[in-house]
């Protein structure tokens, strides 16, 4: 008894200590030498994969890094200035601050319950239904309402509007890593800077087509008047193709623009409610998109 | 004018749909129902509505409480669950109770586990009888006698209670034939003919092979079968028994020398393996459950192959006297695998 | 009787406007006559606003490679030249033109006489087809004078005439071939001296038999010309299954007909070879069916290319029904569903079908069953189930190896799937993932 016990042990001795020692040899031969600054840096990181940066992933990102040795032309825009910190401090280099962003989304959605013309009923994806079609109210332009956007976000930060079928962004999540801007085969989405207290000025319609198509369209297209490029004392307000864009790097919020905009293509958000103004713009009423 | 709706071509669809085809595949299982409660009487038909309705209340429950996903039961798969599980137990008093926690095991374990319907890679009413036939081995061998309403209509059942006495076996239970072949030899046999319309004893639903076949002509006619996985597996597992028996049919001869017992010895014949057990049910109804077989025409012949070859090895050298289930299941597990081999034709390739 | 053997399906057939004889649409007041009416670049607008133009005056000019001319279907005074929407709603190049009387170009031959003889050279043919801007007229509008024009090296040895109308409802086809059917073999006779081939094949399916018996007496007539009566299943008259069921002969993937020895054109363009080439008029006119089962009645007309849908739809029906779900250009397998009435009709639109709100609507996507319908219904051998789930996963590179390209997006997965799922749109988007991903790569 007592020596099949001690053979079995010595048996299992045996083969244990000899792949204990092939192991080693085997871990020796391929060792892969890496930077552990790599593996520094990618715990710094979110770790959402989301591709923001244009790496493939978190750790593409790490090694991009340590490869250049500075942040240059790298930021990951989900972690923002914290982890670009962190990250510079790992290579001991500067740091280059960023303007914290957020995604916003073009396209004006009171209308596009009533101007409807059709209604979708093919494959929910927007790069397909964009082959098939201009979209339900007939804008070549605006929001497919498929949710390609929705889908692409990995911080869950936007969300399809029930009611005016186009997506809402939740400020609160939102981490401007641009895999909506990207997803949206109508570039509706932009990654704009968020402005002070969250307070910025956009134009909500990417609309090329001239005025009279465009209003036929959707009453709140822009039509390229150029009156909002007159009222602005910055000189942020550019208009080309029939559309007016304000240049958020001068955009100082002042709100003229808003006002002297006749079809209320012009938004501003996270601004205290207006005291007194009958006929207010729309935009004042709607639900918030930091609020949802 | 209403909105002008919008979509890629094509415009029209077939009428065919998931519902359609399931609610066919229960059409198609009615005539082996309506054998069961012949031979065995009410108590096939409580157990039957029993299985589908804890089938159907378990599928409701898991997606409403924990997917938290919009009901699908309307879909009728449920009921296929339901009816096939219980075609798979005996028709006695026990399971009324037993056949709950099959369908637990089935839609639970064997579907919603994986995700619902669609995404399940073995047949679930397999899983809760495999499940069913491993927790309670008594019960699930314990096939009640036929006679049911037969009986009482003046028609003697196959195995009488004398044969039953003469054979060993318990007067109220009867054994089915593979049972009987494997403890008592050749001899206490029912002939085919009994086989093939059903007076034996056995699972409710295995017993009568031409109800099923109807069933399954309706099905093949239908088109929601192709006539592939039924033939190889019927086929197969006759053509490999066959080959058994040509070697060394079932015989009866001293086994122990010492003691002078008889035994048989030897392979059952052709007919008999494939007319007995769970052979037609299992080849015409869950080996073609389309969600667990393989797609292509050429893979359901591999799968049907399979079936019937791994059904005759359980039957001959396993522990247990059925592998239908068993062969089944296994095929069923390697059906990914045979989908990656056996693709569609390409055109001009 | 001859088909092609893998997959298919069998839709309702749906012929119900076979009985209508071709009527003349009359001109609208205004017609809006798009540039890029066929398949590759627009042609380049010739006319300024304020200019006369005739019936069959070339008003845009292809100045590309893959390109065709464009005339003018009506005469009056040219509006304006600015961008129209199409069909579906994306805005194109195009010339309004307001409609005054209706003075047609001198050169071309408005007598009833049928004109046989033929003596141009295959060369000059082809020239011929350009100038007159012909297009295939089975879909695909591609540019005649490109197709036409063999490269070096190749040799045709079939010439096959699509005549299979395998899509439902549409009859326009049919009714050429019961009114027309002298005139298309002549036109087929042009074709084939074209390519300089033997034998030209009229593939017609077999619920066509009086244009079967039509055709065969017509072709008698003629040398070299065989009707080929085709068995009932869609897709008859896709290119490669056409060539499979006629020739025997399997077109490979990635390659052209050509490759196979082989040539297909529709029936509709044989027509318009034989009025360009012995008639000198340039394809500017559709032959369209007005079509859906619950109208009150069912049309085939010639109408001018540019008369907006609405026009069509006022003249034929009055107003639509209430009850209108869709409106497709096209049959219901391939054709497309029109959100823009405004729109004028170009080259290649072969119906007006108005689809009921009952029939129009999708049933709701339910979970894939894996039954394998698709695989089998796919008349390329491919397997759509997998599409969908790659295209899903964004696994486009796997797409490709599964030859997402060879499918030819006839619709026969969505058509039999009983999940619903819409596997053609998925492929659809699939393939153009896969384009633009080689597209990046080069």
């Amino acid at each position: 008894m007592t020596q099949q016990i001690l053979i079995a042990v010595i048996v299992l001795g045996v083969i244990g200590a000899f792949f204990a020692v092939v192991l080693y040899f085997v871990a020796q031969k391929f060792k892969v030498v890496e930077d552990p600054l790599i593996d520094e840096i990618a715990e710094v990181l979110p770790g959402a994969n989301c591709g923001g940066c244009g790496k493939a992933g978190c750790r593409a990102f790490a090694e991009a890094c340590v490869a250049q040795h500075s942040l240059e032309g790298l930021r990951c825009a989900p972690g923002g200035d914290p982890v670009a910190a962190k990250i510079a401090e790992l290579l001991g280099c500067a740091v280059e601050q960023g303007e914290p962003q957020v995604a916003v989304v073009r396209c004006h959605p009171a209308n596009c319950g009533e101007n409807r013309r059709s209604n979708y009923d093919g494959l929910r994806s927007c790069a397909f239904a964009a082959t098939v079609y201009t979209g339900e109210n007939g804008c070549p332009f605006g929001c497919l309402g498929c949710g390609d956007c929705v889908a692409a976000c990995q911080f869950d930060a936007i969300h399809m509007d029930a009611e005016t079928g186009t997506p809402v962004v939740d400020e609160e999540k939102c981490t401007a890593c641009g895999a909506c801007a990207k997803a949206c085969p109508r570039r509706v989405i932009e990654l704009r800077n968020k402005g002070n207290k969250g307070r910025r000025v956009y134009v909500r319609c990417i609309n090329k087509e001239k005025g009279a198509v465009a209003m036929k369209t959707c009453k709140n297209a822009c039509i390229g008047c150029g009156k909002c490029a007159k009222v602005c004392p910055f000189e942020a307000i550019t208009v080309t193709d029939n559309v007016a864009y304000i240049d958020f790097t001068k955009c100082k919020a002042c709100r003229k623009c808003v006002t002297e905009c006749p079809v209320h293509a012009i938004t501003d958000v996270n601004f205290p409610a207006p005291a007194k103004k009958p006929e207010a713009p729309k935009p004042a009423e709607e639900p918030q998109p930091a609020n949802n | 004018m209403n909105l002008l709706n919008i979509s890629g071509s094509p415009h029209v669809h077939s009428d065919e749909s998931t519902k359609r085809i399931m609610w066919r595949v229960n059409m198609a299982l009615i005539p082996a129902l309506l054998v069961a409660i012949a031979y065995f009487g009410m108590s096939a038909l409580i157990i039957s509505v029993i299985s589908v309705l804890s089938c159907v209340l378990f599928q409701w429950l898991i997606e409403k409480y924990i997917m938290k996903v919009p009901s699908t039961v309307g879909d009728g798969s449920a009921i296929v669950t339901g009816l096939l599980l219980a075609f798979n137990v005996p028709a006695t008093v026990e399971m009324m109770w037993i056949v709950v926690i099959g369908a637990l095991v089935a839609i639970g374990v064997g579907k919603m586990a994986f995700g619902g319907l669609g995404k399940n890679p073995f047949n679930p009413a397999l899983v809760g009888r495999v499940f069913l036939l491993i927790s309670f081995p008594v019960q699930m061998t314990t096939w009640p006698k036929v006679g049911g309403l037969f009986s009482h209509m003046g028609i003697s059942a196959t195995i009488t209670p004398d044969q039953a006495v003469q054979l060993g076996v318990d007067a109220t239970t009867g054994a089915t034939p593979l049972g009987i072949i494997k403890e008592h030899g050749l001899d206490a046999l029912p002939q085919a003919w009994d086989l093939f319309i059903g007076h034996l004893g056995g699972s409710f639903g295995e017993v009568s092979a031409l109800a099923i076949l109807l069933g399954a002509a309706y099905l093949l006619w239908k088109k929601i079968i192709s006539w592939h996985i039924p033939v190889a597996f019927i086929g197969t597992a006759f053509v490999f028994s066959a080959i058994l028996y040509f070697v060394d049919p079932i015989h009866v001869e001293v086994i122990d020398k010492v003691k002078q017992t008889m035994g048989t010895v030897g392979y059952i014949d052709p007919l008999t393996t494939i007319l007995t057990g769970g052979i037609m049910l299992g080849a015409c109804f869950m080996a073609t459950d389309m969600v667990t077989s393989p797609m292509a025409k050429s893979g359901q012949i591999i799968f049907g192959v399979g079936c019937g070859l791994l059904t005759v090895i359980i039957r001959t050298w396993g522990a247990y006297p059925e592998g239908v289930s068993f062969a089944i299941l296994l095929m069923n597990s390697v059906t990914p695998l045979i989908n990656r081999w056996c693709k569609p034709k390409r055109f001009a390739c | 009787m001859k088909t092609f053997r893998m997959g298919g399906v069998h839709p309702e057939e749906n012929k119900i406007s076979n009985d209508a004889a071709i009527e003349v649409m009359p001109v609208p007041a205004q017609m809006v006559v798009l540039m890029n009416q066929h398949l590759g670049a627009p042609a380049t607008p010739i006319v300024q606003k304020g200019d006369k133009v005739k019936v069959g005056q070339l008003i845009g000019e292809a100045q590309a490679f893959m390109c065709a001319n464009v005339h003018s279907p009506v005469s009056g005074t040219v509006l304006k030249v600015e961008p129209c929407k199409d069909a579906f709603g994306l805005a194109k190049p195009a010339v309004y033109i307001n409609v005054e009387g209706d003075e047609w170009m001198e050169t071309i031959d408005r007598t009833p006489d049928i004109k046989r003889e033929c003596t141009l050279e295959p060369k000059q043919i082809v020239d011929k087809l350009k100038e007159m801007g012909i297009v295939g007229l089975g879909g695909a509008t591609f540019p005649a004078h490109i197709k036409y024009n063999i490269p070096e090296g190749k040799k045709a040895e079939y010439l096959i005439i699509n005549a299979a109308e395998c899509e439902p409802y549409l009859t326009s086809d049919y009714r050429v071939m019961m009114e027309h059917a002298e005139e298309v073999c002549i036109g087929v006779s042009i074709l084939r001296k074209a390519l300089g081939v033997p034998n030209a094949y009229i593939g017609i399916e077999n619920n066509k038999p009086l244009a079967i018996a039509k055709m065969q007496e017509t072709a008698r007539q003629f040398e070299g010309i065989v009707v080929e009566p085709l068995k009932v299943k869609y897709p008859q008259g896709a290119e490669k299954q056409l060539i499979n069921a006629v020739t025997g002969r399997k077109v490979p993937s990635g390659k052209l007909p050509i490759d196979v020895g082989c040539m297909v054109s529709n029936l509709g363009t044989a027509f318009a070879v034989y009025e360009a080439i012995q008639k000198n008029k340039p394809l500017i006119e559709n032959i369209l069916t007005v079509t859906g089962k619950k109208l009150p009645s069912q049309h085939n007309y010639i109408v001018r290319i540019g008369t907006t849908y609405n026009d069509i739809i006022k003249h034929s029906l009055g107003e639509l029904p209430a009850t209108t779900g869709k409106i497709i250009s096209g049959g219901t397998m391939m054709g497309k569903a029109v959100v823009n009435l405004d729109a004028p009709t170009v080259k290649g639109n072969s119906s007006v079908l108005v689809m009921d709100e009952g029939e129009a609507r999708r049933n709701p996507e339910t979970a894939c069953i894996r039954c394998g319908k698709c695989m089998h219904a796919c008349p390329m051998g491919l397997e759509p189930y997998m599409f969908s789930v790659l295209v899903k996963n964004n696994r486009i590179e796997e797409a490709k190896e599964h030859n997402i390209l060879d499918c030819i997006e006839c619709g026969c997965c969505f058509f039999s799937c009983p999940a619903n799922k819409p596997l053609t749109d998925e492929i659809r988007l699939g393939k153009n993932k896969v384009r633009a991903m080689m597209a990046a790569k080069k």
